[in-house]
């Protein structure tokens, strides 16, 4: 084990564990943003660079400290590693760079977006980012496509984090789907817009951090913080069946992954939890699940808005 | 004094891009000596020890490069050439590949002889095509004459040479991207670590040199890396080949010895011979469009006041803010009639259009830095945009996961920090800005 200590607190991880998991096995304010990063794709990170954080000292047999600041989701910890977070004013000015130029291009359509409350764009931009736009030139618009029937892909809102692309590479069979052009031009794309026909292409729905990808199956029935997010199964022979039932009265909306604070899908019996097709798009009768019981979401969270459980409460009953 | 030549020597003669011309002037000679009396190890201390380093801007030590790769048992190891020169400015490996592939071909198999690589590969700009075919050629006579193939000249030691073109675009000049368009995929640049030493092509140890630097091996094997290390001063030793450009009276490659002073190299009869048209110099770009540009008052004197050398220090005394680099060796060189701004905005829209946009700060920074120059550059900018630009340079530089977010950024930084009063008066005077150059009034001013 390798003892590092970031923003001032030390904690003890295996070799080779970056400094973004090593900060969030402390957890809290030690804990950078990620954007591009999900720890059930291998591959991801090192792209959207708002995990940058300063390393104060490389390790204890070299304590000089890095010049740049590095990309904490896919810089392995050194031990004796000093790494400053939310403790450095660098590391504070720079990110609200990044988060600037993720923004720059952004159409800014929470509006309309069926994200809007659940986008980590938006919870980026409210920590990091001006009230004041420095951006005055036209912003670079495409056009919605779709990808398939049940998936609708917004360019406009996309800030490249290739985390879709990681999940057609791995999810999926054929590899139909990537980025064209480059530079400022740089656009997701199936390969010359085919549907994307899958078994398992939603779950790109649900790695998306922003409104580029959306459930068309979902789009504009309701604002996600109306709606409550209930665990719920089904027998599924493709996936887990393990799910959250966005419901509405006795009315399921979507149905979705089931999601850890980071965003990122949860393990089940040791296997991340990816959902079919099948259970996340034609499935939205609540006969077809069976609806455990009502799922823990973060307070601040506006999802907590139409709920009655959060986090700094214990479950009070469980509906089986 | 004219420099010694330890690259281009013979490059006049004709038929030196041919195997015979080549050989008849010592072509391959070394490479015969090397295979018969040195060992790997002996080639790697002998380019250790004559201090080169590497030719493609960064001017890491390639001693120390070749010493990094891990040489696990089992896992082949490669020599990749990177021959993506795509600097604006800089055409100093084309031209040597183009007059004497040959040199480049057995630096290669010395190289590969070092590292103990049986597969090595030039990886060449898509834009070279028909240097693609020189280089294709010599190829071809060298496994004719046994120079390449199975057991090289009846030393033991195998070798396959193969020339790979990329599409054109300039991130594959940046190691990782090229190794990336090099296995047939999009030219992206990996996420380091881990560094190709370690992890490189095939995710098997790779080492990727420059062609200049591949080249430079002959010498330093042919006379001992002592005696190339005697050439230079300091730490910038041996030869580099430097491609003038601009509004020089001659420009062209020139193969220098470091430390020739600038002014020597600007005015000089045996190199560029002043600035064309008896005009006056007003800045200089030394070592490709990515370095920090100087004017004219720090070109041949530092800041300090000392004589500006061609090395690697030198260049870069006084740090960002008085210096520049070495880099490449893409000397451009602007008369008092060009514009700053033109040329930052057109540096600025070269990075944005070769931006990889796989990182957030390059793919949108350059991107912004191009439209905002684009309007001062057209009489529609505003007096806040010149601070702006400074800004959006802070927040790329260093932040980006290759050198090109910093290549995109330094270049419009120095600009503004040495010619901001020819931004304002862009932004001033914007009438007057699209029909006259700027340089004429301080030219004049400072006469």
């Amino acid at each position: 084990m390798v003892k590092v200590t970031i923003d001032g607190i030390d904690v003890e991880v295996e070799p080779g564990t970056s400094i973004l998991n090593a900060a969030r096995k402390i957890g809290g304010d030690a804990v950078p943003p990620a954007m591009c990063y999900y720890s059930k794709l291998p591959g991801t990170g090192g792209k959207c660079r708002t995990c940058l954080v300063e390393v104060a000292a490389g390790s204890a047999a070299d304590p000089r400290p890095m010049p740049k600041l590095v990309a904490s989701c896919s810089t392995p910890v050194a031990d004796g590693m000093v790494v400053n977070n939310k403790t450095s004013e660098r590391v504070h000015q720079n990110r609200g760079g990044v988060v600037e130029f993720l923004l720059a291009n952004h159409p800014l359509d929470c509006p309309v977006c069926d994200q809007a409350g659940e986008c980590h764009l938006q919870d980026l931009g409210y920590e990091h980012g001006s009230a004041k736009t420095r951006y005055e030139e036209d912003r670079r618009t495409f056009d919605p496509i779709d990808i398939g029937n049940k998936i609708k892909l917004h360019m406009n809102r996309c800030i490249l984090c290739y985390r879709c692309v990681f999940v057609a590479n791995q999810l999926t069979d054929k590899r139909v789907h990537g980025v064209l052009h480059r530079g400022e031009h740089a656009e997701i794309s199936t390969y010359i817009e085919n549907a994307i026909e899958n078994d398992f292409s939603g779950n790109m729905i649900d790695v998306c951090p922003v409104g580029a990808l959306t459930d068309k199956t979902f789009r504009f029935k309701s604002r996600v913080w109306f709606l409550k997010p209930m665990e719920a199964e089904r027998n599924c022979e493709k996936c887990s069946g393990k799910a959250v039932a966005w419901m509405f009265g006795g009315e399921i909306y979507r149905v979705t992954a089931r999601k850890d604070k980071y965003g990122e899908i949860e393990e089940i019996d040791g296997k991340t939890g990816w959902l079919c097709n099948d259970c996340r798009f034609d499935h939205k009768d609540a006969k077809d699940w069976n609806i455990v019981g009502p799922r823990v979401v973060n307070r601040q969270s506006v999802i907590s808005q139409g709920k009655y459980v959060t986090n700094i409460e214990k479950p009070v009953k469980r509906i089986s | 004094m004219k420099s010694r030549n330890l690259l281009l020597s013979h490059v006049e003669v004709p038929g030196i891009d041919g195997l015979d011309g080549y050989m008849k002037h010592g072509g391959y000679d070394t490479l015969k000596k090397a295979l018969k009396s040195m060992s790997p190890d002996a080639v790697v201390e002998e380019v250790k020890k004559s201090g080169l380093r590497g030719r493609g801007g960064a001017g890491f030590p390639t001693g120390m490069k070749w010493s990094f790769l891990a040489k696990p048992e089992g896992v082949p190891r490669y020599l990749v050439c990177n021959a993506d020169e795509s600097e604006p400015g800089t055409f100093k490996d084309r031209y040597l590949m183009e007059k004497i592939p040959h040199l480049l071909i057995e630096g290669m198999i010395l190289s590969s002889y070092a590292l103990g690589a049986n597969q090595s590969f030039i990886y060449i700009r898509g834009e070279f095509m028909y240097v693609l075919n020189i280089l294709e050629k010599a190829i071809a006579e060298a496994y004719a004459k046994g120079l390449l193939g199975k057991n090289i000249l009846g030393s033991g030691y195998d070798l396959d040479l193969v020339v790979t073109p990329g599409g054109g675009a300039y991130i594959c000049g940046e190691e990782t991207a090229l190794l990336e368009s090099l296995e047939g995929k999009r030219g992206n640049p990996r996420i380091k670590p881990p560094f190709p030493a370690v992890k490189g092509l095939w995710g098997c140890p790779t080492v990727v040199n420059n062609v200049e630097t591949i080249a430079a091996v002959v010498p330093i094997v042919s006379e001992g890396g002592e005696a190339y290390a005697s050439i230079g001063i300091g730490r910038s030793t041996g030869t580099k080949l430097i491609s003038a450009c601009g509004n020089l009276a001659r420009p062209g490659v020139y193969e220098i010895e470091l430390g020739l002073s600038v002014e020597e190299f600007i005015y000089g009869d045996d190199y560029c011979r002043g600035i064309a048209q008896g005009k006056k110099l007003k800045a200089c770009v030394p070592g490709g469009s990515s370095v920090p540009i100087l004017p004219h008052y720090l070109v041949t004197k530092t800041a300090a006041g000392e004589n500006r050398l061609m090395t690697y220090e030198s260049l870069a005394e006084g740090g960002f803010e008085s210096g520049s680099m070495l880099g490449s060796g893409g000397f451009i060189v602007f008369d008092e009639d060009q514009c700053i701004v033109r040329n930052t905005w057109n540096f600025a829209r070269f990075y944005s259009h070769e931006s990889c946009g796989q990182c957030s700060p390059c793919r949108e920074g350059t991107g912004w830095m191009e439209k905002v120059l684009n309007r001062l550059e057209h009489g529609k900018g505003q007096m806040h945009d010149i601070d702006l630009l400074a800004d959006i340079n802070k927040k790329i530089e260093g932040n980006t996961i290759c050198p090109l977010g910093d290549a995109a950024a330094w270049p419009v930084a120095a600009a503004i920090r040495h010619f901001r009063e020819e931004f304002e008066w862009h932004v001033t005077h914007p009438d007057e800005a699209q029909s006259r150059n700027f340089g004429l009034i301080t030219q004049a001013a400072l006469a």
